[in-house]
């Protein structure tokens, strides 16, 4: 990246040495000008901006063209779908923001779901070991993803396609191998079945309208990456190696532990996407969430975040998530051929990416 | 960050004899090199001299393989730049000092963040991030609009100056420059060569590597040259000329040899 001279960089020039004077205070009006940044230039720096205005944009649009689409069941649906993109699209934002991809994100929920399911079903014990035993699982694979790219520094792009293969064949033929078919066996009638849907896949509602769990969940997810993000040290190591791995090392980031600890991230969303799959249908189709892992990338995107890694938000994550849901069911509402959903998509990604760079480079330009 | 004192000699850092070997590559044979409080001991050398080794291994990033790496007098062997900031050795890189995304505030504080609150409330004390960060970027005469601006849009000498106070303020003994003017403009470099100087004043000890003879002449206390992996010769400024250092940084004998092939007859 160029640096362009700065206006004010002219008062480089007659440095006062530091010795002689210790400490002479910022003045009070300095600190002014911290505290009171033009309000424009915050938002024009937010990673978000450009999903924001696409969402809005979409939001009126489907307002405008689908009748149904303003209904409190309607939003309901369109939150309900957002919620399990989201979920995922959130750590995996923060794995890009760090500088690197997981593609096995999308059948690592099948598998958390399938070893959930099926040690619960073999061992007929409550569904609740099963849950754990489940955590146990998925946490392995994303610290095996997170321990492989830190060991071998080849890029996480093959090392995750691997694991992507792999966990693909593996979710097949175990579960073959185990329940003799591709589906697992139900286990709604198990122990701690109808607890542990509460947490999952229960329904709230509020106000009169059904809202699913998984929001819930999201919107936890959100919280707490956008805290770690944005107010933790972890969070400014996170921005760091994916901005600057070397500079990073150089002043004593623990670059492979954050790393693994985004995987971990990944692993631990995987895990709860995976127990809803699991409670909400009770068995699980072995073959499932294949292609899942571009829908999480191309949400992340969307969000504001950098292919490159160093930028982007959780916030807007979620916000390229509510797109993808907006879109998926506003086509419906609007009675065209769902057929065009993944064209829509595709127009909305490249279109969000050309904004957000646009966005990206008034941002720097704006001092 | 205070364990690094003055040895009985003085000395804050000394290599003697000190070698290093890639496979069966020889990277660096033979140095030695003396860094005290309150000095700028430069480094120059032509590239692939072996600059570049001798800072990894000052910073922590490599190990080395023969000779004696003293801290302080003790016998050390780094194993991290982690080890290296905790006893007191910061580095300031070339073009990997500053993750150009980030803030200004939080690059500055990157690897050393204040916390406040507890528990799960334990969060970045951002407010004191950024006007420690103002003030203290202030103290070396930058006076930054916005401490939230990218770090990427300040200039060169800007950054490495950020750079530079950022090792100051969190307490380093020894700062190690690579190359900190290699990339910079006549006014940029004397900005930055100020702040060596002003850091050297506050009683640091500084490794200036550069190949740029004028500028290590400029602030230099002692000159150590490296010519393919081992010591060319090693000066005090007392009694040295800079002619003398620019004929010896240029190759010496071997400028001799060349002026002599140059020559018109």
């Amino acid at each position: 990246m160029t640096a362009p001279a700065r206006p004010g960089g002219q008062g480089a020039q007659d440095g006062s040495p530091l010795p002689e004077d210790p400490r002479p205070a910022a003045p009070a009006a300095v600190d002014e000008r911290l505290v009171h940044r033009p309000l424009a230039v915050r938002l024009l720096r937010r990673p978000e901006l450009g999903a924001v205005v696409g969402a809005l944009a979409l939001f009126v649009f489907f307002a405008l063209v689908a009748d149904s689409f303003l209904r409190p069941s309607s939003l309901s649906t369109v939150l309900y779908f957002s919620s399990t993109l989201g979920i995922m699209a959130v750590p995996v934002a923060l794995l890009m923001i760090g500088g690197e991809f997981d593609l096995s994100t999308g059948v690592m929920v099948t598998s958390s779901a399938l070893a959930s399911s099926m040690f619960s079903y073999q061992m007929t014990a409550n569904t609740w070991v099963g849950v754990g035993v489940s955590l146990l699982v998925t946490l392995a694979i994303g610290l095996f993803n997170g321990i492989m790219l830190t060991r071998t520094r080849l890029p996480s792009f093959i090392i995750t396609l691997g694991t992507f293969l792999m966990l693909t064949g593996l979710n097949l033929g175990l579960t073959k191998l185990i329940s003799g078919t591709v589906t697992t066996k139900s286990i709604s009638d198990m122990e701690g079945f109808d607890s542990a849907k509460a947490v999952f896949a229960s329904t709230l509602t509020l106000g009169g309208v059904d809202l699913q769990i998984t929001i819930v969940w999201w919107l936890l997810l959100v919280a707490a990456a956008t805290w770690i993000l944005l107010r933790t040290s972890v969070g400014n190591w996170i921005f760091a190696v994916g901005g600057g791995v070397d500079a990073a090392r150089a002043v004593g980031v623990p670059v492979a532990r954050t790393k693994i600890g985004l995987y971990l991230g990944v692993a631990f969303a995987a895990w709860i996407s995976g127990q809803h799959l699991l409670f909400n249908y009770d068995t699980v189709q072995s073959g499932e969430g294949v292609g899942n892992e571009l829908i999480y990338i191309a949400a992340a995107v969307i969000g504001g975040c950098l292919l490159t890694g160093g930028y982007g938000s959780a916030v807007g994550a979620a916000v390229g998530a509510l797109i993808f849901g907006m879109a998926n069911k506003g086509i419906i509402y609007a009675q065209w051929d769902p057929d065009w959903f993944k064209f829509f998509l595709g127009a909305m990604l490249l279109l969000a990416t050309l904004l957000n760079a646009w966005i990206r480079k008034r941002a720097e330009a704006t001092r | 960050m205070s364990e690094v004192q003055p040895a009985d000699d003085g000395a804050l850092v000394e290599l003697s004899d000190v070698s290093k070997f890639y496979g069966n590559i020889r990277a660096l044979e033979g140095i030695s090199l003396t860094v005290r409080p309150g000095e700028i001991t430069c480094v120059l050398g032509d590239n692939g001299a072996g600059k570049s080794t001798l800072i990894k291994i000052i910073s922590g990033l490599h190990q080395h393989d023969g000779g004696t790496f003293r801290i302080q007098g003790e016998e050390t062997r780094l194993s991290s730049p982690r080890q290296a900031l905790d006893r007191g050795i910061a580095t300031v890189y070339q073009d990997l000092a500053v993750v150009p995304l980030m803030p200004v505030w939080r690059n500055f504080f990157l690897g050393s963040e204040p916390s406040t609150g507890r528990g799960p409330l334990r969060r970045l004390d951002v407010q004191r991030m950024r006007r420690t960060t103002h003030s203290e970027l202030l103290r070396m005469g930058i006076d930054l609009r916005d401490v939230d601006q990218p770090i990427g849009t300040l200039s060169g000498g800007e950054r490495q100056s950020v750079a530079i106070a950022r090792a100051v303020h969190f307490g380093a003994k020894v700062l190690v420059l690579d190359e900190p003017t290699a990339a910079l403009g006549v006014k940029q470099s004397g900005v930055v060569l100020k702040y060596v100087a002003a850091a050297r004043d506050a009683g640091l000890g500084v490794v200036l590597i550069t190949h740029n003879p004028h500028h290590a002449y400029l602030v230099g206390d002692r000159f150590v040259l490296l010519k393919r992996g081992t010591m060319a010769g090693s000066y005090v400024k007392d009694g040295l000329e800079l002619e003398e250092l620019v004929r010896q940084m240029a190759g010496g004998s071997e400028l001799d040899q060349l002026s002599h092939e140059l020559q018109r007859d």
